[in-house]
């Protein structure tokens, strides 16, 4: 499975969709498929401020990936070091099982290449010491890199802090 | 002919690299290497680094040197990679041969265009003389470049864009402290409030000012935005008021009325500072939080629990002047309070407000050596009056839409020739009927541009501009509490038959026997140039790409060591220059006609995805927002029987566009609210053209409305009807 993932405060998110555009240049892919993407949920009337979320969904990277299961050529694969999920696109036949199977949408459809293209962490950057594109160009810095054992302790810190600070709670 | 400037792979770089592959420092073994540059998708021109390898952009990040900007970029500049890519804009030369806007082109070489010009050009002065020329560019950080090439012309007719935009908060600025919008920075960081009018810096986007507020946020700052719409800075907010349309003004007067009658200003900053206080307690009176009920629709009680609190906050807080204000004939003056009300806050040189921007000057450096130093001053009286028919209108800056009107009856004196350089006042100006009413009594109208503009289709001559990863610019002073210097460099080839501005500029006036009145060989002559003296060298620069004059933020002395360069040196509640005009410094609220049953005022914005007209047919940035439904209130749309998803005609005068509506609360009831730059005309921008509709195109009649106090243009005054229609199939 991932050691990696994707975090995305939501409260510091302005639903730019920066990271869209990062994610799209940085893999050379033109109009439509999009590896990742924030949805906006709202905006929604609110005392005394309006609201909206905004969810970001690149791909999770299952541990019991569905796309890896349903591909027929072996194209969709796993790095055994770090459990990143990727397609081999020399082997992808353009079937289009992947973006069936997978529940989150992640996986991608090329009208170009007219193959399967999804979110592998930008995993020639990992292996340069790099972030993913999508973090190191992330307007608000919202989008971080982290180690899924390392979140929670993480998160544990910052709402720590916050209770200290008083505005958390 | 060749391009002068350096081509790629001739200067000396040392890329910081840290953000990138550390193997690629200084040319690295895949034959990359790191370009400083200014990004050029909107006109914040952000620091980035160009990754190129193979002659070729790999990779756009922000320019980590500047340590606000990190290596963070919005959509719009990581697009400039589509943008090079694209091959729908200009790719030579072209002079018209068909109709004005017909879209028929001869493609020509440089020679042929620019002797064209040239030829066009001294024919216009000899008949007319120099002062007939006249030239737009959207300001900002370049604009010394085409002042210099009017100077050296000898025409006073260089505007700005702002009549369109800035030019109310401008105006506001200077009337007050004798110092325009660009005087003054706003510390949004350390702020522990900041009051927005419709200044939406969440989609209307510059990447450090967004850093700066979600920072702020993150520490506890509160933040009240107040706009019609719910943008989605609204979503950000600690408070929302949804006022209604035009009647802002109203609000602030009476916010200054409780303000005063509570006596919670800063007593000793006015006492040291301020001027005529008297003028405007007399301008409040009996603007009481009720009043302003009647007409914002903002309850008296949010209103006083507001002062309560922005009084607790002070001085460290933000009433923001406003930037695009061209909204209606009081802008001005709401612009104009909104920095009273920092003034009397003392927010003035603190920590987290209103900080005064700081040049090298400030700080004992010599500044850049001006392009236009040295150059004859032209004497010639502006074409619209600015600094002199107006005393009230800065002179550097100008009213666009005065241009227009007196090209369009030849008074004061003909302007003949025009030439817009990255300008697209078709799209920018109100009513694009009458502005090309305007330009059809030209006899030359150029444009220069990277893109296919709506105003570069209707031109006589297309000068194709090479992108911004394509050619250096001048060097930039980027004021602000810590200045500095920034330089785009050229990163890429040309891939197209495309010019650098400042080449075409000087090829122009050579033609024109002027040449010695630009004499510069190379973009590198002109940097050396401007450098010499400052202390900064070229290399520095370069290495770098930003280069700032001071370690940390300057804040002057608060009890000595301001300067307000207004008549009497204070901040003028009643200012000279405005009694000088025979304007009011603060007029009585003037409350926004009454609609009738299916009229809606019409209103604008932004996304954060598009810049105005300029990205809208960019591959990536058209597809992730092709069109622009049209907001409408559910109450309204009932009443009128129209259901969400619904074709509409949206029609004022004889104007009619139809669209599809999106029925949502999040728009006020008496307006309806479209995305900015759609509607494109242009059939060579095959993505754009024919998507959405065109706010400016409903706003007929609109050219001539304007704040006569500010200047800008009155659009939100455009009231428009809205009916259900059966659409065709």
């Amino acid at each position: 499975m991932s050691t990696f993932v994707l975090v995305h405060e939501s409260e510091d998110c302005i639903g730019c969709q920066a990271c869209e555009v990062h994610c799209k240049t940085n893999k050379g892919l033109g109009a439509g498929p999009a590896p990742c993407k924030i949805v906006a949920v709202g905006p929604v009337a609110a005392a005394p401020a309006p609201r909206v979320r905004f969810v970001f969904l690149p791909c999770f990277h299952c541990a019991d990936a569905a796309c890896l299961n349903a591909c027929p050529t072996g194209a969709v694969r796993r790095r055994d070091a770090d459990g990143i999920v990727f397609i081999e696109a020399s082997v992808c036949i353009g079937c289009k099982s992947c973006i069936v199977a997978c529940p989150w949408g992640a996986a991608q459809w090329d009208p170009e290449t007219r193959k399967a293209v999804k979110c592998d962490l930008c995993k020639d950057r990992l292996d340069a010491g790099l972030q993913p594109a999508c973090v190191t160009k992330c307007v608000t810095g919202c989008l971080s890199l982290s180690k899924a054992a390392a979140l929670p302790d993480d998160r544990r810190r910052r709402h720590a802090a916050a209770l200290a600070a008083g505005i958390g709670g | 002919m060749t391009v002068d400037s350096p081509g790629p792979g001739t200067s000396p770089r040392s890329p910081t690299g840290a953000h990138m592959s550390s193997a690629r420092e200084g040319g690295g073994a895949d034959g990359s290497r790191i370009v400083n540059s200014l990004c050029g998708m909107c006109a914040t021109h952000c620091p980035i680094q160009v990754e190129v390898r193979e002659g070729r952009a790999v990779w756009l990040q922000g320019n980590p040197n500047d340590r606000t900007m990190g290596t963070s970029l919005c959509a719009r500049g990581a697009a400039g990679l589509t943008l090079e890519d694209d091959d729908e804009r200009p790719r030579q030369p072209m002079i018209r041969v068909g109709a004005r806007g017909a879209g028929q082109w001869r493609p020509v070489g440089w020679d042929e265009a620019l002797d064209y010009v040239a030829g066009k050009l001294a024919e216009a002065i000899g008949r007319h003389g120099s002062r007939t020329v006249a030239l737009s560019d959207r300001g900002g950080h370049f604009a010394d470049l085409t002042r210099r090439f009017l100077r050296a012309l000898g025409s006073p007719n260089y505007f700005d864009h702002d009549s369109s935009c800035a030019s109310n908060a401008h105006h506001a600025a200077r009337s007050l402290f004798g110092l325009g919008r660009a005087g003054l920075s706003y510390d949004i960081k350390e702020t522990r409030h900041i009051v927005l009018y419709g200044r939406n810096l969440v989609e209307s986007l510059m990447v450090k000012e967004v850093k700066d507020f979600i920072g702020a946020l993150g520490k506890g700052a509160r933040c009240t935005y107040i706009d019609p719409r719910v943008s989605l800075t609204a979503c950000k907010a600690t408070r929302y008021w949804q006022i209604r349309p035009a009647t802002d003004y109203a609000l602030n007067l009476a916010i200054i009325h409780e303000v005063l009658a509570d006596g919670l200003y800063d007593r000793k900053f006015v006492a040291r500072w301020v001027s005529g206080m008297d003028y405007l307690a007399e301008a409040v009176r009996g603007c009481t939080p009720e009043w302003q009920e009647a007409h914002t629709g903002i309850p008296a009680a949010e209103l006083r629990a507001f002062v309560r609190e922005i009084a607790e906050d002070a001085p460290n807080v933000i009433f923001h002047g406003g930037w695009m204000t061209a909204r209606h004939r009081q802008s001005f003056y709401v612009s104009r309070t909104a920095y009273i009300l920092n003034v009397l806050m003392g927010a003035i040189e603190v920590p987290g407000g209103v900080v005064l921007a700081k040049g090298p000057a400030d700080l004992g450096r010599k500044g850049l050596n001006r392009l236009t130093a040295g150059m004859p001053e032209v004497r010639e009286e502006r074409v619209d009056g600015a600094g002199r028919r107006l005393p009230h209108i800065d002179p550097a800056a100008g009213l666009l839409h005065r241009l227009f009107a007196a090209m369009e009856c030849g008074a004061p004196y003909p302007i003949t020739a025009y030439v817009a350089y990255r300008h697209d006042p078709l799209t920018g100006a109100p009513d694009p009927e009458a502005v090309k009413r305007a330009l059809d009594r030209l006899d030359l109208l150029v444009a220069i541009d990277v893109n296919y503009s709506e105003t570069a289709w209707y031109s006589d001559v297309i000068l194709p501009e090479t992108t911004y990863l394509e050619r250096g610019g001048i060097i930039a002073t980027l004021p602000g509490p810590k200045p500095a210097f920034a330089i785009r460099d050229q990163a890429l080839a040309p891939r197209f038959d495309t010019r650098p501005a400042w080449w075409i500029f000087r090829e122009v006036l050579r033609r024109l026997g002027l040449g010695g009145r630009f004499d510069f060989d190379g973009i590198e002559d002109i940097w050396r140039h401007q450098l010499e003296g400052t202390g900064v060298t070229l290399d520095d620069l370069r290495a770098k790409g930003v280069v700032p004059l001071a370690e940390r933020p300057v804040l002057f002395d608060r009890e000595d060591g301001l300067r307000f360069p207004t008549p009497s040196g204070t901040i003028e509640m009643r200012s000279a220059v405005l009694d000088k005009a025979g304007l009011p410094s603060l007029a009585p609220f003037a409350a926004p006609a009454e609609l009738d049953e299916g009229e809606f005022r019409l209103l604008f914005g932004r996304t954060a995805v598009h810049t105005h007209g300029q990205t809208m047919n960019n591959p990536l940035l058209h597809d992730m927002r092709p069109d622009n439904p049209v907001w409408m209130h559910p109450d309204r749309a009932a009443a009128l029987g129209i259901a969400d998803g619904d074709a509409v005609e949206i029609s004022r005068g004889g104007t009619a566009v139809v669209t599809t509506v999106e029925v949502t609360p999040l728009i006020h009831p008496e307006a309806v609210f479209l995305f900015h730059g759609y509607g494109r005309t242009v059939p060579a921008q095959t993505r754009a053209c024919g998507r959405g509709v065109a706010d400016q195109r409903l706003q007929t009649g609109m050219l001539h409305t304007f704040d006569p106090a500010g200047g800008g243009s009155a659009m939100t005054e455009t009231i428009v009807r809205v009916r259900r229609i059966e659409v065709p199939e």
